[in-house]
This record gives structure tokens, sequence and C-alpha cells, in this order.
């Protein structure tokens, strides 16, 4: 098929899910940060809650779009299109899975493979820092400035432990696009164990990817690291002057940004799409058991239902599940959707750590952040890839 | 199409860099330098300098001029006020400039004949790979005294911008 | 009008760095705020850098990426410096103009 009309096509369909994605994953965190706290969560939208992103997004769009007289216009408007243009556009190197026939296309799961996808990601991770200095600097107000300033600088001290918590598996692995990292990882030591980053030898990249994890919440403005953008400390922070879309566009620009960095952890230290274990020893039906796991669960709990209308929501949801594990078992989907499974499963595993903490852990001071990163991050980071160096040069 | 997006590309970056000479307050000029920055790695791209068209988004794009931004922010001096202008200097500057650009152009285009064209995907030695082994074993000491002079400046910049310990 | 070509010539980058260049020292030379004499430096800086990746495609080597990636260190190092004193200045002459700060003229 023409590369153009492909291209268009993938770009769309990326587009959607992410967008599908980045409107459940609010649901998800409303959710899962309520069950934490012992409360329920949103619950009166729909069976379980699941139409309330549906009515945030109603609600946002039709607030009134506020223009305060004092703010620098062009700024104003510039600010959050930056942010979730630079946020968005990173997604367009991540790939999902293996190269895949449908029909007589052959194309690979991924918008384009750049042979220097890592340095891109990391660009944009700089860029995304305009968006939020401008958003502060245009609301022409003093707590907005703060915000800004503070979070940019947050921002800009913890992409130097990130990008040396990057450069480590780097020197392992040899390659800088994205495709060619995940090949690299395919394989098994001693026939089960997965030759992941965070296994590989001859330096397992394990402090790498706490590096990488601890300096990926600050990067995307995210608990412990928030105090920016709390709403207790600076009342709202750098999107204090802002309402309705472009607020949206401030929060949309947060999640994709988690959902990127969650992207790119997985495909740098946990593998990718390759499976935990070999397919020899039946590592293609765990998709097919956890959904006839969760199938078992609904019609478990459908027949003695906690709320009336579970009488109905639970097995329909069981019957969907049934269909879900039915459709890995045949032979010609299974091959595009195993290894999209695979690696949705390690994205969703990081976005739980990260509602986990947010749930959890209180939140830092700004000089307890910015000393933390320049004192221990840093140090530690160069150590890593002082050490990793060493044992790829003497292997 | 290399042609028209080389066009495209070009002509926004002479406008940024118009729009940075021709703006009062220097943040509109910091965005608008941003601006260029972004539409030169374009054309890095275009000449087949991949690793230098990403270097130029991280270092240049992604934190000098969020150094340039963060000092404005802080320093917050406001508009530059108007200079008193000079009447032949509004009248012939532009033509006199248009003149000059047009006689280097001319001499540029007799100097490099028009057959030769960029085109993308032609250089192939950009990619980290190559830079890597050229930076690491040809040009290892320039890249070690670097090292030391951003050493310095680090520490110069410290030293300048401290608080006084009275 | 003649037709397009396919790629655009080398020329027209170089002429493209000249126009830069030339802007920036514009820049330089009639801008009164000592930030903006700076990022006017740093234009004509990344012209420079244009102007070396296009004669590197020429020669078809890239020696002129390294020096372009010398340029840019040393730019960096270069706006950390200048951006310090800059703010030493400001704090102890509370303006940005560079031609107030004229105290130890004739």
């Amino acid at each position: 098929m023409n590369f153009l009309i492909l291209s268009l096509i993938k770009a769309a369909v990326v587009a959607f899910v992410l967008m599908t994605t980045l409107a459940y994953l609010q649901w998800i965190e409303r959710k899962v940060i309520a069950h934490i706290q012992l409360r329920v969560g949103p619950r009166r939208v729909g069976p379980h809650g699941l139409l309330q992103p549906l009515a945030d997004v109603i609600k946002l769009l039709t607030k009134e779009d506020l223009l305060p007289s004092h703010v620098n216009k062009v700024f104003y408007f510039l600010a959050p299109f930056i942010a979730v243009f630079f946020a968005l556009i990173a997604i367009s190197v991540i790939p999902f899975g293996t190269e895949i026939n449908v029909g007589p296309i052959h194309t690979a799961m991924q918008l384009t493979d750049l042979n220097i996808g890592v340095l891109f990601i990391l660009g944009l991770s700089g860029m995304g820092v305009y968006g939020v200095a401008l958003a502060g600097w245009a609301s022409n107000n003093k707590y907005a400035l703060l915000g800004g300033l503070r979070s940019s600088a947050q921002m800009i001290s913890y992409e130097l432990p990130m990008a040396m918590a990057i450069a480590a598996p780097l020197l392992m692995l040899n390659t800088l696009s994205f495709r060619h990292l995940v090949d690299a990882q395919g394989g098994y030591y001693f026939g089960f164990i997965p030759r992941w980053t965070i296994f590989q030898g001859p330096f397992p990249q394990i402090i790498s990817f706490l590096l990488f994890g601890i300096a990926v919440f600050a990067e995307t403005n995210r608990v412990p690291f928030d105090l920016p953008e709390a709403e207790n400390e600076l009342v709202a922070g750098f999107h204090t002057e802002y309402s309705s879309m472009k607020f949206a566009s401030f929060f949309m620009a947060e999640y994709a940004n988690m959902v990127t960095v969650s992207c790119v952890a997985t495909l740098l230290f946990l593998g990718g799409w390759q499976p935990l274990w070999p397919a020899a020893y039946g590592s293609n039906f765990v998709p097919t058991a956890v959904f006839l796991f969760g199938a078992v669960l609904c019609f478990y709990h459908g027949f003695n239902p906690a709320r009336s209308f579970d009488r109905i929501t639970l097995p329909v949801a069981g019957v969907v599940f049934l269909g879900v594990a039915g459709i890995f078992l045949v032979p010609i989907v299974a091959t595009i959707l195993l290894p999209l499974f695979w690696f949705a499963a390690k994205v969703g595993f990081i976005l739980f750590v990260y509602i986990w903490v947010r749930g959890t852990l209180p939140r830092f001071r700004y000089d307890q952040l910015m000393r933390f990163a320049w004192t221990f991050m840093f140090p530690v980071a160069i150590a890593n890839l002082f050490i990793t160096g060493l044992a790829v040069a003497l292997s | 199409m290399d042609a028209i997006l080389f066009l495209i590309f070009a002509a926004f970056a002479v406008a940024c860099a118009v729009n940075l000479v021709l703006q009062k307050h220097p943040i509109s000029s910091a965005l608008s330098l941003v601006g260029v920055m972004g539409s030169l790695a374009v054309l890095y791209l275009l000449l087949g300098g991949e690793f230098i068209a990403m270097a130029q988004l991280i270092v240049y794009a992604g934190a000098i001029m969020v150094l340039f931004i963060f000092v404005i922010m802080l320093l917050n001096a406001g508009s530059e006020t108007r200079a008193k202008r000079h009447l032949w200097a509004s009248y012939a500057g532009i033509p006199m400039i248009a003149a000059m650009i047009a006689i280097a152009a001319y001499i540029v285009q007799h100097a490099l004949p028009p057959t030769e064209e960029v085109r993308f995907g032609a250089f192939q030695h950009g990619n980290a790979y190559d830079i890597g082994e050229k930076l690491f074993k040809v040009y290892v000491l320039p890249f070690e005294v670097t090292s030391i002079l951003v050493l310095v400046a680090i520490l110069g910049a410290i030293v300048l911008a401290r608080k006084e310990v009275s | 009008m003649p037709a397009l070509p396919q790629g655009a010539p080398l020329s027209w980058y170089l002429i493209l760095s000249g126009i830069l260049f030339a802007l920036g020292v514009a820049g330089f030379l009639f801008r009164r705020n000592i930030i903006t004499v700076f990022m006017s430096i740093e234009l004509m800086l990344n012209a420079v850098n244009l102007s070396f990746i296009a004669f590197s495609y020429k020669l078809g080597q890239n020696d002129g990426h390294i020096f372009s990636f010398f340029v840019m260190v040393v730019a960096a190092a270069e706006a950390a410096v200048g951006l310090a004193i800059i703010l030493t200045v400001f704090k102890n002459r509370q303006t940005l103009e560079i031609d107030e700060v004229s105290s130890l003229k004739n």
C-alpha cells in the first residue's frame, strides 16, 4: 500500500488508542487511589463509574473558557499548545509490537523507527519544559510564575540523571533505535531467564531502572515531586489562570508524558514485547489464562453482587473477557496480539506503580527535591554509568 | 519534496530570526530563537546530520535556551526602550541589505553549481556510530579539552552567581 | 517560472546561513538589551553550524558534524558564564541596557 496512506491509517489508530488510554487512565487512577484510601471512587456515572471520563470531557469542554485581562495573550494561547504538542509527538517513535502481516500489508507496529529514537525522546522531554515555563510566565501572577519556574527547574535538574540512566543500558545494547533495542533483549539465559536489560550481563541494569523510574516521576511532575502543581501549596501552580480546554490540555500532556516514559522504561529495561518465559514453556497462553481468570472472577461475583445492577454488568463483563481469551487462541490473530499484550502488560504495570506511589507517598519540599537530584541521584547515575562502562569494556 | 521542506523551514527560520531582531521584549526574542533552532534542526536532518540535529534539539533548544528564558524571567527587566532612528538608516537600510544579500547570493550560486542538490538520505555518515567513532578516535584531544572547558565554565558560573557570604 | 528542483541546491543552504549570520550581526549591533545581544551571538553561531554541516555534506565526510558539535559545546559554556555575568551586572546596576553600564567610559 502507499506509504503515506498506511502511515496516516497507523497514525489515526495510534491517536485513537492513545486518547482512549489517556481518558481511562484517569479513571483507573481515581479508582485505584480510592481503594488505597479505603473508599470507592467514582461509581455513579455509568456502571462502576466507567462513563466518568466522558462526563469529565463534557464538563471541561462546556466550561466557560476565560481569557483574563492581565495575561500575555500570545503566550497564554501558546503554552498549552506546546505542552500537548511535545507530549503527543513522542508516541510516534514507540514500537508496540513486532512486524506484522495484515493481509497483503507488511508493516511494523510503530509509526516510524528512527535510528536515533532514544535521542528524539530525550530532546522532546527537554522541549516540554517550555510549555510549563511559558504557562507560568504568561499568567502574569506571582504564584503561577513561581510554580512555573520551580517546575521547569525541577524538570531540567532531573533530566541529567534520567539521561545518564538511559545511557547505561545503551552501552550494553549498542543501538539507539527502539526496535533494535527490543530485538537485542530477545533470547533467554539458561533457557528460562529472559534477556531483559535488568537481567542482562555483564552488569544487570537494576540501578539504572530505579534511577530512571525516580527521575521520570520528577520529569512528569507526579507525586512525590508534584510540589509545583500541588493545590494546597501554590494555589494551583503554573496552571492557576487556565480554565476548561486549556487546563485539560495540561492534564492531557501530563498523562501523555506518563504513558510515554512508561513505554520508554519498558522498551529500555523490561524487554519491550518479549515474553517473560519462552514460548516453549507455554507463555503464549498467559493472556488467555489471565482473561479466563478475570471471566471466572466476574461470574463468581456476578452471582453474589454487592449492588443490584451488578447482576447484569458483571456477567456481561465476564462474557467479554471470555471472548477476548478466545481471540488470543486464534493463531493468526495471536501473532499480532501476543507481543501487544506483553507490551501493554508491562506498561500497565509501570503505570500502576505510578498510581500506587501517588496514593502512598507524601510530597517532597522543593529544596529537598533539588538536593535529592543534585547530591544523590546525579552521583549515583555517574557511578552507575562508570561501572557499566567498566563492565562492558572488561567483558 | 526536499526542496519544499527546505523552503518551508528556511522561511520559518528567517522569519523567526527577523522577529528576534525586531521584538521589544527579550522573551519574545528568546522564543523566536527557539523557533530558529528547531527549523535548523530539521535542515540538519535534510543534510543527513541526524545526530547533530538531535544534539541541537537536546543541547541548544532544550538546555541553553531554557537557561536564557530562566534568566529573562528571573530578571524581569521589561521591554527595551525605543532608540532614536536616523532617517536615512530607515529608508536606505533595508534596500542596501537586500542588495548586499543579492550580490552574496549570486557569488555563492556562481561558485557552487546548482546541479549539486541535497537529497535526504544521500549522506549516510551522520549517524551516532560514525560520529562517535570520529569523536573518540580522531578528535579525542579536542573532546577532552572541551570537557575541561565546560568544567571551568561551570565553576565560573557558580562563583559568579552565588550569593555574597558577608 | 522555472520548475522547482527535486532537492534544494547546496548553495541555498549557504545563502540561508549567510542571511541568518547577517541578521545575527544586525541584532548584535542594533539592540541595547544585553540578553538580546547575547541571543544574536547564539544566532550567529547557529548560522555557522549550518554552514559547517552543509560543507560536510558536500565533501562527504562527517568532520563538519564534529566541528559543529564542538561549536555547540563552546556555545553552552559561553552561555553559562555570560548569563552569570549578566546576572551580576543586573544585581549591581539594576539595568540591562548596555548603554547605561558605562561608568568606566571616557
